[in-house]
This record gives structure tokens, C-alpha cells and sequence, in this order.
């Protein structure tokens, strides 16, 4: 049993509404600072099988992620 | 005979039937586990709603549905698909229209009626519509983001674009133009009562097909 | 040192503590003490208002089901029944906004789908301190966001509603949600168990550790410092499952496949179970370990109270039990069979194998304790001296200034997060008077709202539960409808500390006096008390929820105005005073208590009005006065309007002055002699003319006017700008 992490962030130059949105609520609540703030998603997944990053890198290609507006990366976790 | 599509989650399947039924024609429900149209099928609509609670992105999982094959053959044949909302979505993360639906400018649901500009008037769905359509957007996450200069934009949000749709697009077209995705719901719009009968036009069309 | 009895630990008193080995025949177990505890609560048993609570008037010819079962239903004609009822979800609001309103509105779609009744409508009324508070922002965007989120996925237009802020819930926001659902009269089902070997099964998300002493014990404690440890407590909403859960029994309602239909609400699985076998006088033996669990170890006392959401509990003949199962397959649910049924009256649960909870289902019911409350009256009204209130020196400015309160603006910012549109039924929109919904394949329609003149319950709380109930028939009526059935959703203070126990009492009194006067029925409700702080305590804030009935869709009116040149009319000879107004703003004066006979006939009037056909818009006079409401239906109408009011006191008391029912009228010209007559002895004054771009009114030989683009941005700016 693996578990292999995979995170989807918006791409960059994607305008991140949600990114804009948190950061003015920091910004509100006195943190000064914050140049960036962008949103995205982490997916844990448990695998059982042979190459469980070949089949991560799949499965955001295939449904994870949506290539038009999202870059994702896959890494194994410890 | 016109296919109303049904996932988990979809919500205005009943009201799309409705406006079918309101434009002269037949409906039939189509669910997600089939293989195949419901025999008889001249052209299709995929409702609006939250399928799967819009999980993961909206409309993704309901994209990758056993119906959605058979939907892309029935369109590569040429046979119409209104994909209304949640359908548009599912639209774009099937492929069979361009771009992506993403998160209303605002960040929060939009329930409004909004004016919308027809600009091309040259779809099985737009020809003979009127230039301006009085029809009700609500949605979360409604903004068209993709490539303006390559789509085929057929319906506009005009100057009034709360949804931060790229080049203010309320509707898209594939290329041949008998696939349609829009977020505004046409089924809200056929009856006087509502307070418009503009969105009967589109589904006379697939009346028509 | 002592530590704290388990029993004072859970929230029961000594006494109670004492009573149930009374009932028993032996000591609790631990796991049937938190049981009791929780079933013995306020929010559960009622205990402090249920005495109280039979004053209402709950007959009438069009009620096919009142108090007792899950929601209340009436007949509207052609075999079909509306469902309804109104449910506070306030202390988990106040922890967690955006989960506690979301679930709020959960908990009362199920109630409806218990009757076996399609949702169709969903409403909230909210409360909160005012919006300069940084928290009362966080909490009402928040609760709003929620509502928006739950309801908009499970495909219920959210039509109307309610908000108000006032600093005195700033420790204790209200969130009322109220739901109207559709079902076939001969179809509609109970939660009654019978039938020994019938078959429970529970039907939706796993159980976990939500709210876990969550709402039933929140609800009976006053909120303090310390809350934010009641955070883990707060259920987590899942509407796509309620969603698949509400298509799939509503299949099986409709195939007739379920014996008996009940919702997992306050105390879960432990209010479930025993509510339908009490109802049924018979026992339920349950199965713990056939309960799928979302955590990997939950004792027999979590499986029990948990308050996890999105379940039904329905009963199932054995011999229809594949075919149940089967649907819930189709709609991708979980179904487990827990438990049949028994005669032996007793609720008894199984948990790996041994017995952990055996006692009768009515000791946790019916044996529940019932209290009175202490009956302090608090002093009479002071009257208001005018020359207490300083008169503005600009009417206009203060007109505007008013426009640009958040209790008067516009409501826009909320229900546009609202889907109000889906099901394609919606005849009229948030914003009016009432919402209208065309019940769906009929040309009836319902006009729906929710009310609560909560300054007037705190100086007369008699006048004020009058007041309240005829804001509502009023608002009802406006659009055509006739008041039909109404909900309530009494949200008070700690009943067993000062005034309160008599204001609960003489609100009571006086809604049932007012609803007995216009013979509208009370057919469902809910009590929420203990709502304070040590700082300070709500006002009576008893919210009724109505039901309309309109016989033809197409004839539903609107507040707007609606052609240039027709008649402004004032129906209804209420006087307008400063007392308790949104123009003082506060809970001052003494407010006329309403006269139930003059109050009734102006409702009447209305409705023979409607029914001459020759009415162009209809609006309450309420908050802000008559001026308030020329502004509004100006807007809505967007064009102006030109009156003349007669003198009175002072010239803003004229304006902007409350109490006493009005109806802001207008009709054609040719349409005015039908009006008269219909209108009866009901006062009807001509008062001007609709047109023009301004609101222009004339009080003696004063003018004021409010230009109308002016008057738009302000009254739709304000909501906006006050939580940016």
C-alpha cells in the first residue's frame, strides 16, 4: 500500500478569484505582506500496485486535474 | 424525441422536460449508467444541476459518465446537444466544447436574470432568435475561461458580466455548431408566468432536429 | 475534591435524575443516561413550553395533519397536500455559521421528506447583531453562504425569508429555516412503527462523531466564553447526499414501499427510534454493529446520539425489503436493516452481541418531565413622549438616511446567493411581500413568508405575537392569497430567569388570538430557549412562518408599481406612530396592541380587493412607514409617484411611523370604484397618483421628495457596502 500525494494548483497566470479573495481577508485581519495567495487542492491516494506514480500521473491526466486551467505534480509520501 | 440527461445531483431535468414538452416535442430521460440513447433519440440536453455535488470540479465526474460515449457519437453524427449549466460544464470536461467553467467572479452564487446579446445567429439553435434573449443565470461557478479567438462564442452577457466570463460569454458552440453549451437556463424562460418565454426558441430547436 | 455527577454533567437535574430509575425499574446505564439526557433536553422534550404550546389553535377544515408529527400538513385541493414547518438551528449557528445554517436547512427538508412530501420551497429568517460588529458580519455572511450552498445543491428554491440586526442578538443569532414540500393526501406518511418483525432501515451517510451532545445539549445551555469547545460538536452538511437521499425515498414513498418514514435529527439514532416506537406503542430491537460507521471506534453511546446527517429511518415490510434495497443501490446509498419491530414497548439496542440499552420507548417520550415557567409580568409600557425623539431637521435626508439602514435596504446581496429560480415554479421573487411558487401540475400556488415584529414582543409581548401573526397574513394577502396555514419558531431567552417565562406565555396568547381571529391553523412548530449571554438576552422573537393559497396562478400581484397614472390608495386605518420603529430603532414606547376584529376585516378587505381583478400592486406597510413603502414599490416599479397625507403628531411620524395595519394600494383609474366597494368599511383613502421620477409626498403644506435613481443606489448599495 502506497500513498501517493498529488497536488493541483490553478496555472500560473490563471487568474485565482478564490486566491484574491483569501488574500484580502489577510490583508483585513492585519497580516501585511502577502504578495500571493493561490488556492488549490491536495489528493491523497492509497494505492496498491506496481508503479503507483505512472498510475497517479493517469489518473490526473485522465480526471484529477484540468489541463486547460490546472498543473498538478504527484510525489510518493514517506 | 428529445433525451434529458440525468446524473446523481442533477436538479432541473423535470423543468427541462417541461420546456420540451412547452416547444411541442417529446421527452425522455436518459440515465447516466446507459450505454445508449434511448431509442428514437433526435437531440439531447444535458440539464443543469450539481451532479455529483460538483466533487472534484464541476461536472467532471458526470463527464466521464458510460451515457457521455454515446453522447459523442450521437454529436459526431451531427445530432443536437444543448448542455444547459451543469451541462455546459460537463460539455467542456468531456471535450466536445472548448474551455472550462470556473468560479464566478464574485466567488458566491449568482441568481439573476440577465439580458443576453445572440451573436451568431448562424447555429441549428440561434437561427431565428431574436438579438436579445431575457433569461436567468444561477450558478456558482459560471465564468467561461478559454480562447475567444478560436471558440465559437454564440451567446453574450454583453456589458453586464458578473460572472468574469472571458469575452463576456454566456454560450459556446463547437465548431459545426450543433453542440451548445450555456450557462444561463433557458427552461426558467418559456412561460409568461416566469416573466420571459425567450428561452422557448432554443428548445424549439431541438424540437425541430 | 467532587467532581460533578455524570448526570448534572449532561444537563439533567437531580430530580429528573431521580425519576428515572422511577420509570425503569433499576439504575441507567451510561449509555441510556446520555440517552436520557439528551431526549430530556429542551430542545427534545419541550419541557418548559409545552404546557404552554397547546394554546395554539391547530384545527381547521384544511388540515389533514397538525402538531406531533414531523412536519404539519393541509389539503389544497385535487388529492394533494402541502407540508410544512419552520426549525431553528440557532447555537450551532453561533459556533459555526456556515455548517450550522447549512444543516439547519438539511434537518428541515428531511422533516418535510418524513411526510413522504416532495420539497418546494425553502425560506429562512435570520438575526444577528449589528453589522458594525466585525463578528455579526462574519456571522451572517457566513450563515447566508451556508444556506446558499445546502439548499442551491439539493435543488430547493430558497424564495424568502427574512433578516433583521439588532445588537440584542449579537451573542445569540437566530437561523430559522423553513420548508414547504408537495404530496399526494391519500400518500402522505407517519412515523408511527408497527407491525412485530416489520424492519428499520437506515438509509444514507455512515454514522460518525458529529455533533456528539451537539444540538440537543447546545440548545439548553446559554452560550459563553468557552464555546469554541463546542466546535468538534457542529454536524458537517453533505447536500448531494440529501439530495440522492430525497430522490430515492421519495421513489420509495411513491411506490408505496415504506410502512413508516422518519428523519435522524437532535439526538439521532436515540430520538429516531424511540419517537417512532412511542408513537407506535411498540418496541424497537436494534443492532448497533449493523449501523456503518464513519470512524473506525465509536462506543454504543456515540452510535446512539450521533447527529450525523443525510440519514432517514424508514419502515420496511420484510417482504418489500429487496426491493428497497435495491432502489437505494440505484441511488447510490447506503441501506442496512438495524432493527425490526417488537411488542414489548421497550427500546432495546445490541452492541457486539450484548444488550446496552433496554427501557421503554416512553420513558424517553411521553414520561419526559414538563414544567411550568415562572409567570413574572414585567412592568407596563411607557409611552413615548415625541418631543423625546428629536425631529430631523431634513426630511428627505432622513428619509434616506433610513433607505440606507441594513434593516430597510435592499435584501439583494442575500438572495441572489440564492437559487430562487429552480423548478421552474417561481411566480413571484425574494423581495416583495411574499414569495409566490406555483404548486407544481396545478394552477394553484402558494404565497409564502416568514415574520416576527420582535420590538413590539419585547414592550407588549401580547400585542407583539397579534402584530406578528397579521404582518404575515398581511404580507400573504398582498399577493392575492389567502392565509391558509402557518408554522412557528418561538425563539426566546431563559424561560426559568426574569420576564421571560410570562413574555413566552402572553407571545403565545397573543398569536394564537390573532391566527383564532383570521382562522388560520398552526400545524407544526419549534421552541428555541436559553437564548443569551450574561451580557444581554434576545428579544421574543416568536417567527411564524405562513402559507398562502391562490387559486390562479396568473392572478398573483406584485408590490411594484405598475403604470403612470393610476391611483395610490391607503387601505386600512392603522396610525402611524414612532413607537418601537424601525425610526427610533430601538424597543421603546408602547407600541397600539393590534385590534384583533379591525385587523381581521383589513385582511378581508384585501382579498375581496384582489378578487375584483382591478388591482395593479399591493405592499405591507411595515418597517420604515408608509414612506418606506412608496419607495419601494417605486423602485419596483421603477417609476414614481405623487401623494398627499393627512397630518398628524409631526411630519417624520407621518413618514416613517409604524403599528396599525396599512396596505399600500394602486389600481387604474376606472378600476377605483371597484376597489371602493370591495373595500367595504374598510378604510380606503385616494392618497395620489403613480408617475414621474421622483417619490413626492405632501403633508400639509410640507414637501418631500426622494429622487428614484438617488433612491436605488442607496437602497441597493447599503447591504453591500455594510459587510465589505
Amino acid at each position: 500500500m502506497t500513498r501517493v500525494v498529488v497536488t493541483v494548483m490553478p496555472r500560473e497566470g490563471v487568474l485565482d478569484p478564490q486566491g484574491q479573495a483569501v488574500q484580502g481577508a489577510l490583508g483585513r485581519l492585519g497580516f501585511a505582506g502577502v504578495t500571493d495567495v493561490r488556492l488549490g487542492r491536495r489528493i491523497e491516494l492509497e494505492l496498491d500496485g506496481p508503479d503507483p506514480l505512472a498510475t497517479a500521473q493517469q489518473m490526473c491526466e485522465r480526471l484529477l486535474a484540468n489541463a486547460l486551467i490546472e498543473d498538478f505534480s504527484v510525489a510518493l509520501e514517506d | 424525441m428529445v433525451a434529458v440527461v440525468r446524473f446523481p445531483g442533477t436538479l432541473d431535468h423535470d423543468s427541462a422536460a417541461r420546456a420540451v414538452q412547452a416547444a411541442g416535442g417529446t421527452a425522455t430521460g436518459a440515465w447516466h449508467q446507459d450505454t445508449e440513447l434511448p431509442a428514437g433519440t433526435t437531440a439531447v440536453v444535458i440539464p443543469g444541476g450539481f451532479s455529483y455535488g460538483d466533487h472534484l470540479r464541476p461536472g467532471a465526474i458526470a463527464s466521464r459518465s458510460p451515457i457521455m460515449d454515446a453522447i459523442r457519437r450521437h454529436a459526431d453524427a451531427g445530432g443536437l446537444v444543448l448542455g444547459i449549466c451543469n451541462g455546459f460544464q460537463v460539455l467542456c470536461e468531456a471535450g466536445l466544447l472548448p474551455g472550462v467553467l470556473r468560479t464566478n467572479a464574485t466567488t458566491s452564487f449568482v441568481c439573476r436574470q440577465m439580458t443576453l446579446e445572440v451573436i451568431d445567429h448562424d447555429t441549428p439553435f440561434t437561427q431565428g432568435l431574436t438579438d436579445t434573449l431575457s433569461i436567468p443565470i444561477k450558478n456558482h461557478d459560471g465564468a467561461w475561461f478559454g480562447d475567444p479567438t478560436t471558440a465559437r462564442i454564440v451567446l453574450g452577457y454583453g456589458h453586464e458580466n458578473p460572472l468574469g466570463s472571458v469575452a463576456s460569454a454566456a454560450g459556446v458552440a463547437n465548431q459545426a455548431g450543433n453542440v451548445l453549451g450555456l450557462m444561463p437556463h433557458p427552461e426558467e424562460a418559456v412561460d409568461p408566468l416566469l416573466g420571459s418565454v425567450d428561452g422557448l426558441g432554443l428548445f424549439r430547436a431541438l424540437v425541430r432536429a | 475534591m467532587t467532581t460533578t455527577p455524570l448526570h448534572r454533567q449532561l444537563g439533567l437535574t437531580d430530580d429528573e435524575f431521580a425519576r428515572i430509575p422511577e420509570l425503569i425499574g433499576r439504575a441507567p446505564s451510561d449509555a441510556e443516561l446520555v440517552m436520557f439526557s439528551l431526549m430530556w433536553s429542551e430542545h427534545c422534550s419541550y419541557k418548559h413550553s409545552r404546557r404552554l404550546l397547546r394554546r395554539f389553535p391547530t384545527a381547521a377544515p384544511q388540515v389533514l395533519q397538525g402538531p406531533g408529527e414531523n412536519a404539519g400538513a393541509v389539503d389544497v385541493g385535487d388529492g394533494w397536500a402541502v407540508a410544512l414547518k419552520i426549525e431553528s438551528h440557532n447555537h450551532p449557528s453561533a459556533v459555526e455559521p456556515f455548517e450550522g445554517a447549512a444543516t439547519g436547512v438539511g434537518g428541515i427538508v428531511r422533516d418535510i421528506l418524513a411526510l413522504g412530501a416532495r420539497p418546494i420551497a425553502l425560506l429562512d429568517s435570520l438575526r444577528f447583531g449589528s453589522l458594525e460588529s466585525a463578528r455579526s458580519r462574519h456571522l451572517f455572511t457566513r450563515a447566508v453562504a451556508g444556506i446558499g450552498h445546502y439548499g442551491n445543491c439539493i435543488g430547493v428554491p430558497t424564495v424568502g425569508g427574512e433578516v433583521a440586526f439588532d445588537d440584542r442578538y449579537e451573542d445569540s443569532c437566530l437561523v430559522n429555516a423553513m420548508c414547504v414540500g408537495l404530496v399526494r393526501s391519500d400518500g402522505m406518511l407517519k412515523s408511527a412503527a408497527f407491525g412485530d418483525g416489520n424492519l428499520l432501515v437506515l438509509i444514507g451517510n455512515r454514522t460518525g462523531k458529529d455533533g456528539i451532545g451537539g444540538a440537543s445539549v447546545l440548545a439548553s445551555a446559554e452560550l459563553s466564553e468557552d464555546d469554541a469547545d463546542k466546535r468538534p460538536s457542529v454536524q458537517v452538511g453533505d447536500p448531494f447526499t440529501e439530495r440522492k437521499l430525497m430522490d430515492c425515498c421519495l421513489e420509495l414513498a411513491g411506490a408505496d414501499l415504506f410502512l413508516a418514514l422518519q428523519d435522524f435529527g437532535a439526538a439521532g439514532l436515540t430520538s429516531a427510534a424511540s419517537e417512532m416506537a412511542a408513537k407506535g406503542g411498540v418496541g424497537l430491537d436494534i443492532d448497533l454493529n449493523q449501523i456503518p460507521l464513519r470512524e473506525a471506534q465509536m462506543t454504543a453511546a456515540e452510535i446512539l446520539v450521533s447527529e450525523s446527517q443525510e440519514r432517514m429511518l424508514g419502515l420496511v415490510a420484510p417482504s418489500q425489503l429487496d426491493a428497497v434495497l435495491a432502489t437505494c443501490t440505484r441511488w447510490e446509498l447506503d441501506a442496512n436493516v438495524i432493527g425490526t419491530v417488537t411488542s414489548t414497548g421497550n427500546f432495546t439496542a445490541r452492541h457486539n452481541g450484548e444488550i446496552v440499552v433496554d427501557i421503554p420507548a416512553l420513558a424517553l417520550t411521553d414520561d419526559a418531565p414538563a414544567y411550568d415557567v415562572p409567570q413574572v409580568p414585567a412592568d407596563p409600557p411607557t409611552p413615548l413622549r415625541l418631543d423625546d425623539i428629536a425631529a430631523p431637521d431634513d426630511l428627505a435626508e432622513a428619509w434616506r438616511a433610513l433607505l440606507a439602514r441594513p434593516n430597510v435596504a435592499s435584501k439583494r446581496w442575500i438572495y441572489e446567493q440564492y437559487d430562487h429560480l429552480v423548478g421552474a415554479n417561481t411566480i413571484r421573487r425574494p423581495g416583495g411581500d411574499a414569495a409566490v411558487v406555483r404548486i407544481p401540475g396545478m394552477q394553484r400556488a402558494l404565497a409564502l413568508t416568514t415574520d416576527c415584529a420582535e420590538r413590539h414582543c419585547e414592550i407588549d409581548p401580547r400585542g407583539g405575537g397579534r402584530a406578528t401573526v397579521f404582518e404575515a397574513a398581511r404580507n400573504i394577502v398582498c399577493t392575492g392569497a389567502r392565509p391558509y396555514a402557518a408554522s412557528d419558531c418561538l425563539n426566546f431567552a431563559n424561560p426559568e430567569k426574569g420576564n421571560t417565562g410570562w413574555r413566552l406565555a402572553e407571545v403565545i396568547e397573543g398569536l394564537s388570538e390573532a391566527l383564532e381571529s383570521i382562522g388560520v391553523p398552526i400545524v407544526s412548530g419549534n421552541v428555541s430557549l436559553y437564548n443569551e449571554s450574561p451580557a444581554r438576552a434576545i428579544y421574543p422573537t416568536p417567527v411564524v412562518g405562513m402559507v398562502g393559497l391562490l387559486e390562479d396562478a396568473s392572478t398573483s400581484i406584485g408590490h411594484g408599481f405598475l403604470a403612470d397614472g393610476d391611483v395610490v390608495i391607503l387601505l386600512g386605518g392603522g396610525r402611524a406612530r414612532v413607537d418601537a420603529s424601525e425610526w427610533v430603532g430601538d424597543a421603546i414606547g408602547a407600541p397600539e396592541r393590534p385590534n384583533l376584529d379591525d385587523e381581521a376585516r383589513l385582511i378581508a378587505a384585501m382579498l375581496r380587493l384582489a378578487a375584483t381583478g382591478r388591482v395593479h400592486s399591493a405592499h405591507d406597510v411595515s418597517d420604515g412607514g408608509i414612506a418606506i413603502a412608496l419607495t419601494e414599490s417605486a423602485l419596483a416599479g421603477n417609476v414614481g409617484c405623487h401623494v398627499h397625507l393627512a397630518e398628524d403628531r409631526r411630519n417624520d411620524e407621518v413618514l416613517f411611523g409604524e403599528s396599525g395595519g396599512r396596505i399600500l394600494v394602486t389600481c387604474a383609474p376606472d378600476g377605483l370604484d371597484a376597489i371602493r366597494a370591495a373595500a367595504g368599511d374598510t378604510p380606503c383613502a385616494v392618497i395620489g397618483t403613480v408617475g414621474g421620477d421622483t417619490v413626492r409626498v405632501e403633508i400639509g403644506s410640507e414637501i418631500v421628495s426622494l429622487d428614484l435613481t438617488d433612491a436605488r443606489a442607496v437602497y441597493e448599495l447599503t447591504l453591500p457596502k455594510a459587510i465589505a
